[in-house]
């Protein structure tokens, strides 16, 4: 067990976005989080990675307490995420994009910066080329140095898992990771997933994808306003009637 | 290709720089480029913070001020030398820089912008209002040139331009350093994206206070360098006409490049000086300069001719059709060799 | 007590001042997110305007008010169409250097048109009137009257008329508005143009009792940004509140402590309030 919340919840003003919500995420595992629009997958993970103060509960990683911890140092501690949307730097390359993920484990102050000194320059070297490595594992060496803003979609999805991968997390909050791209793209960000967590990172993510899911999830946690209305393999989660009533009307499988 | 090339600009600058004193004996002209020389090093403070960080304050007039007094003061008052006073006010004022840092950076964007208005304010009115140490409207007169250090005596024009451009010189090589450094990508993080930043283990509260303070120590130097050149000062050099220069001199330059500040300010005070003797009205010219600019070119005189030397080294490097790059296809994504990341994972 | 009634009436005119000030930048704010740092400047040429109507053109005083009010509409909609228009996709950082821009235009403009000495609008309404036994200056009554009307009137409007919403809903949501078929450009122009026109009406009303100069607009723009973030930024019913509050503040702590002292009173909330809560007093959660 990696990740454990205990009675998890969050409300904004009156209303309870995440309403306690016990979930575990067990080590070395993919677990998804599904559940209809507006059921609070999102506000999960940003309780989860410190964007929000929960109101309520409690999140343990790694057995330790760590709820109400600014996202910086629980981005330290080995919580690592992506966004819904790429928030990378357009007219930056892909290297220099992911290299500032790096940036946790070093020590590089204001002085050595102006000085130049060597553990400046080494400490540079060295994001460059964890940077490096990270994007050959993420399949993509050869767009390094191109612009992010001028690659397509997927490849912006492969440098920001990159970026988030780089500081090796021990758990990596995947945000909708398939959102917008084709269905053969989808395939092969599944196969990286894949293999993130073959070898050693859990996943954990949020995805709308149910043929993705299906496929991927060891664990499936769905979530109805705020509340988490079944947990379980994928098959037991297809069958359960809770789940088939939530998202009646909507989509089963999209 | 264009690293060289850039090397070879800023060398040039230098050697045009190093022998201006040489090819004009016209006084007047060498003390606007002083006086661009300074603003220019306030301007590369206020681009670490704006152009960098991404944070707009309208407080940086405001510190620049500080500075200017606090080596004022402390020369006509104190008697205190220059090579004393100068550091004392760039410590005196990052201190300050420090303290409205930590209040002022609980805001964000909007907010910040607002208070650092305020703090601008503030800092004008107690110059203006503090007669008794600062000298109020009538300003602080009687600051005198930088004493001697050493062999080196500062009583000619000359030998103060070169200090000035020694002083310059140091700001741009540190800010370029710094800007090259992890914490320069560390303060693009935060410009591009708070959230995102902080996701990746950056304390960005921490940084925009690191930010804030070497742009504000930054303002203070240039501050104390400008009192003992000017000899006098008014309440009206953290004003906010002082704020606004500074912004149009940054904008049109360039924000977050290495030459921006300073071919803006060099640009800009020196054509000027043809406008000065509308003094007042060089505002209904510069402030649609520098609206126009924002709308029609953000990134500057600098982004402009980047981007031109950009398409030209295209052109060089790149005969055939651009290569656009296509995402590899999943099937013949070659598998990666070497060790996953978590080979050596653990804290 | 003569003194503190007399103090108290003058507070609530300047209250609301303030508020009609402060109401067309948190309308702006409120709709286009643009923390207009040219508001100010807007009252400036306002003042002025009413000032060139009543005196060089020797219009009445309410007919000047009239054409100082339909004046800056336009300059609102300049503003908007050539300044803030282009720059709604830019980083905000633009906007609000954009906005600098424009204030030191308008105050260059104005000391180029009307020169930098100080101007004195001659009062319409100089003589006093009796309220509960005690003398009251006309043009502050008239102030604190004519104010109130277009604060009741703007509420009315934004509440009960099509447009009205449509201004909140935009201030609620600018994609979301235009969903559901609002013309956010139109809107965007309206708002400018109220905004606008707001702060000549302010500006007006307080030419009699105020001297004009091109920096009148510098000291009351920052308090207008006092009172919005007091308020909430984009609140309407926040503005008008926070303006009387901080007016009363600034009167009564300008008579009984120090007259030096209530000018850095506004500055001084600015620094409690934002230390203490750095997103302003009455916001709401995310």
């Amino acid at each position: 067990m990696l990740l454990r919340t205990q009675k998890l919840g969050i409300d904004f003003g009156g209303l309870k976005a995440v309403d306690a919500v016990d979930l575990v995420i067990g080590a070395g595992a993919v677990t998804a989080i599904i559940g209809p629009n507006g059921a609070g997958k999102s506000t999960l993970f940003n309780l989860l990675n410190g964007f929000h103060k929960p109101t309520s509960g409690r999140i343990f990683f790694e057995g330790d307490d760590i709820t109400g911890l600014p996202s910086h140092r629980i981005a330290r501690r080995g919580i690592s995420r992506t966004f819904q949307t790429t928030r990378l730097f357009p007219t930056a390359s892909a290297l220099e994009n992911v290299l500032i993920g790096y940036r946790m484990h070093t020590r590089t102050n204001l002085w050595d910066a102006i000085l130049r000194t060597p553990r400046a320059r080494r400490e540079e070297a060295e994001c460059r080329d964890r940077a490096m490595r990270v994007l050959e594992f993420v399949g993509i060496p050869e767009l390094a140095p191109l612009p992010v803003g001028s690659l397509p979609q997927e490849a912006q999805k492969r440098v920001a898992i990159a970026l988030a991968l780089v500081s090796q997390p021990k758990l990596l909050l995947l945000d909708e990771p398939a959102a917008g791209v084709n269905a053969n793209e989808t395939a092969a960000l599944a196969e990286l997933i894949r293999y993130i967590v073959s070898s050693g990172t859990t996943v954990c993510l949020v995805e709308h994808k149910m043929r993705m899911v299906m496929a991927l999830a060891d664990t499936i946690i769905v979530l109805n306003h705020g509340q988490k209305i079944a947990e379980g393999p994928p098959d037991q989660i297809c069958s359960d009637p809770a789940v088939i009533e939530a998202y009646l009307g909507g989509r089963r499988d999209a | 290709m264009r690293v060289p090339t850039t090397r070879i600009l800023w060398l040039a600058a230098l050697l045009a720089a190093l022998a201006f004193p040489f090819l004009t004996d016209n006084l007047y002209f060498l003390s606007i480029v002083i006086t661009a020389f300074i603003t220019a090093i306030a301007v590369y403070g206020l681009n670490v913070l704006v152009g960098e960080t991404g944070q707009l304050s309208l407080a940086h007039a405001g510190f620049f001020g500080i500075g200017a007094y606090t080596a004022g003061i402390l020369a006509v008052r104190f008697d205190l030398s220059f090579w004393l006073a100068l550091p004392t006010a760039v410590a005196v004022t990052a201190f300050l820089g420090f303290l409205v840092g930590m209040v002022a950076l609980r805001t964000r964007g909007d907010y910040f912008a607002i208070f650092t208005l305020g703090v601008g304010v503030v800092i004008t009115g107690i110059l203006d209002l503090w007669e008794g140490v600062t000298g109020g409207t009538d300003g602080l007169i009687g600051v005198p040139p930088p004493t001697r250090i050493g062999p080196l005596t500062f009583e000619s024009l000359e030998a103060q331009y070169y200090l000035y451009l020694f002083c310059l010189a140091l700001t741009i090589l540190a800010v370029r350093n710094l800007s090259r450094s992890l914490v320069g990508r560390t303060l693009l993080a935060i410009r591009n994206d708070e959230h995102l930043a902080e996701a990746i283990g950056i304390n960005v509260g921490r940084t925009k206070r690191l930010s804030f303070t070497i742009s504000t120590s930054l303002a203070g130097f240039a501050g104390a360098l400008y009192a003992p050149f000017l000899g006098y000062l008014g309440p009206s050099v953290s004003g906010l006409v002082m704020m606004f220069n500074m912004l149009l001199y940054l904008m049109i330059g360039g924000a977050a490049s290495l030459a921006g500040p300073l071919v803006g300010t060099l640009l800009l005070m020196a054509a000027t000086q043809g406008l000065l003797a509308f003094e007042e009205y060089q505002l209904l010219i510069l402030g649609p300069l520098l609206v126009l600019s924002i709308i029609f070119a953000p990134t500057g005189i600098a982004g402009l001719v980047n981007r031109i030397g950009q398409r030209l080294s295209d052109r060089k490097t790149k005969p055939g059709p651009s290569a656009a790059p296509s995402s590899p296809s999943p099937k013949n994504r070659a598998r990666p060799s070497h060790a996953p990341p978590h080979a050596e994972a653990g804290n | 007590m003569t003194l503190f009634f007399q103090q108290l009436v003058n507070g609530i005119a300047l209250g609301s001042i303030y508020g009609l000030v402060a109401l067309g930048l948190t309308l702006v704010y409120g709709v286009l997110k643009i923390p207009n740092f040219a508001h100010g400047a807007l009252y400036m040429v306002g003042a002025y305007i009413t000032f060139v109507a009543a005196v060089v053109y020797g219009m009445g005083y309410i007919g000047a008010i009239a054409v100082a009010v339909i004046v800056l509409a336009g300059i609102g909609v300049a503003l908007e169409r050539v300044v803030f228009n282009p720059l709604r996709h830019a980083p905000r950082l633009h906007s609000m250097i954009a906005a600098l821009g424009v204030l030191l235009f308008l105050e260059a403009g104005a000391q180029l048109a009307w020169g930098a000495e100080f101007r004195r609008l001659p009062s319409p309404f100089s003589g006093t009137v009796v309220l509960f036994g005690l003398p009251v200056a006309t043009q502050r009554l008239l102030v604190i009257v004519a104010a109130v009307a277009v604060m009741i009137g703007l509420s009315l409007f934004l509440k009960r008329t099509t447009t009205g919403a449509a201004i909140e809903a935009m201030a609620q949501d600018r994609a979301g508005a235009l969903l559901v078929g609002i013309d956010t450009r139109k809107i965007a122009m309206l708002t400018f143009a109220i905004s606008a026109a707001l702060a000549a009406f302010a500006a007006a009303l307080v030419a009699p009792l105020n001297l004009i100069s091109p920096t009148m607009g510098e000291a009351v723009n920052l308090k207008a940004f006092v009172i919005i973030i007091l308020g909430g930024m984009g609140s309407i019913p926040g503005a008008v509140v926070g303006g009387y509050l901080l007016a009363l503040v600034e009167v009564l702590g300008g008579t009984y402590i120090s007259s030096s002292f209530s000018q850095l009173i506004a500055f001084a909330v600015l620094v409690v309030v934002l230390a203490f809560r750095p997103t302003g007093l009455f916001t709401r959660g995310v």
